[in-house]
């Protein structure tokens, strides 16, 4: 890895696969479930996870040793929706465009429970260096699963990717509807989001089956 | 030196410290950018009454393209030959009506209070268009939008926005090909001004038929589609007078 070390590679490469924050650790999945029905919005949630999830534990990391733990969840909570704040204010003003697109998920990057989560187990208790690459690998790891649901959503419930008909036109019945294949409108509904999150935490515990809990 | 975090003074004392600092912040960053701020928002005010009369860079089918930014100030000088406001019975014309903000205005007529109704005369092509602009409820939270109709009240553009509806759901009411659907329906049906409804079970998915007064549904976005047909019904029933007398010219 050069610049990091093990350990610190570890920080970043671990919740994109064994420790997982949404299929092991089953955290934020209710974000993963209101905005995945499109894979341009599971792209845009990720992405903001990931820059709020960044500076946040940068933020939380550098004030851990004055913060009173009293009110820590207050503080903590204080920060991420400044965060967001700051971050909408200013795509607002320079890509109008893109914080109106982005405008739906500010509410529900603050309630993420893995952003919270990360600040409380990690950031306070490591460096910002370290923390941060905690912050940056666990929102790869939510980003990733979120691109793969939104992926299967759209394309198996829409027939579209990233709005691009990939499969033909479902009115003109080209492509594969010409076969008689349907969309499947129940994937764009919230359950089936659990359900291919299911099966996703399947496959990975099946193919490493040192992840399985035991009883 | 050690703090000692868990005191009472020293937990207050962090928590004023706190506020003071994010407050200032997000004061001065909401003061320092507010300009900017409401500057995109009129011209995508502009650029949304524009879009409803045709004048946009739509290509084909694929997806809702605005006029340029930078176009859109002239544009709108150009294509916006008046705009007015309606006042109970009185119509007087300013050149800010697209500014007003019909939120409020709802307010102030629920509060008794007169309410003002901008509507904007386009003309393209030698052709007139009246723009009316709606605000209603969707499933989450507001939806709003422009409907342009010309002097046979036949729809020639609508564009809908949304504050928070679900995507891949209700949020495809800014899809064009869900806006598109519209254009060429009538608002009239025997001489009511009856609007559009957004139906589920109308046969015509393809919109052919362009007199029932019925655009086809989205799948899964029910409330955000019923809430598009009263948007548009309430809207069209403020401005019945103004529009009897357009149709009776």
């Amino acid at each position: 890895m050069g610049i990091l070390s093990k350990k610190d590679a570890a920080l970043i490469l671990d919740p994109l696969a064994d420790n997982n924050p949404i299929t092991i650790q089953v955290l934020g999945i209710c974000s993963a479930l209101a905005i995945t029905a499109e894979l341009e919005a599971s792209i845009v949630m990720a992405v903001s996870v990931l820059f709020v999830m960044g500076m946040g534990n940068v933020v939380i990391s550098l004030m851990r040793n004055i913060i009173p733990s009293k009110i820590r969840i207050i503080v903590q909570l204080v920060v991420v929706a400044t965060l967001v704040i700051v971050v909408d204010q200013v795509l607002k003003a320079f890509a109008y465009e893109l914080s109106k697109t982005l405008s739906v998920f500010v509410g529900l990057i603050i309630t993420n429970c893995i952003i919270m989560g990360r600040f409380e187990v990690f950031a306070l208790a490591n460096g910002p260096k370290r923390s941060f690459l905690d912050g940056i690998g666990n929102a790869a790891g939510y980003g990733f699963i979120l691109v793969v649901i939104g992926f299967f959503r759209e394309l198996l419930g829409s027939g579209t990717l990233l709005g691009i008909k990939v499969l033909g036109d479902p009115i003109e019945k080209t492509g594969l509807y010409a076969f008689g294949y349907e969309n499947n409108g129940f994937m764009l509904l919230s359950p089936m989001a659990l359900i291919v999150v299911g099966i996703i935490i399947w496959v990975q515990r099946s193919r490493n089956p040192a992840l399985i809990e035991e009883n | 030196m050690a703090i000692n975090t868990d005191k009472n003074t020293y937990t207050i004392a962090f928590a004023a410290v706190m506020v003071v600092i994010v407050g200032a912040l997000l004061a001065f960053l909401a003061s320092a950018l507010s300009a900017k701020i409401s500057e995109n928002e009129r011209l995508e005010k502009q650029q949304n009454i524009l879009y409803a009369m045709g004048v946009n860079e739509n290509e084909g089918s694929g997806s809702v393209s605005f006029i340029g930014t930078d176009k859109v100030a002239e544009a709108f000088n150009t294509y916006i030959k008046d705009q007015l406001v309606l006042e109970g019975d009185k119509v007087t014309s300013n050149d800010a009506a697209y500014l007003i903000d019909l939120k409020k205005e709802e307010s102030n007529a629920k509060a008794g209070k007169a309410r003002r109704l901008p509507v904007f005369v386009g003309e393209k092509d030698n052709k007139e268009f009246y723009i009316i602009p709606m605000r209603g409820k969707g499933l989450w939270d507001a939806i709003w939008g422009f409907v342009a109709v010309d002097k046979n009240m036949i729809v020639q553009g609508v564009y809908f926005d949304h504050k928070g509806e679900t995507p891949g759901l209700g949020a495809n009411i800014k899809q064009r090909y869900f806006m598109d659907d519209f254009i060429g329906e009538s608002i009239l049906n025997n001489g009511n001004y009856v609007g559009i409804s957004v139906a589920k079970g109308n046969n015509d998915p393809a919109n052919e038929l362009k007199t029932d007064n019925e655009v086809d549904a989205l799948a899964g976005a029910t409330i955000t589609g019923d809430g598009v047909s009263a948007m548009i019904k309430q809207s069209i029933s403020l401005y019945k007078p103004f529009l009897q007398t357009i149709a009776s010219n």
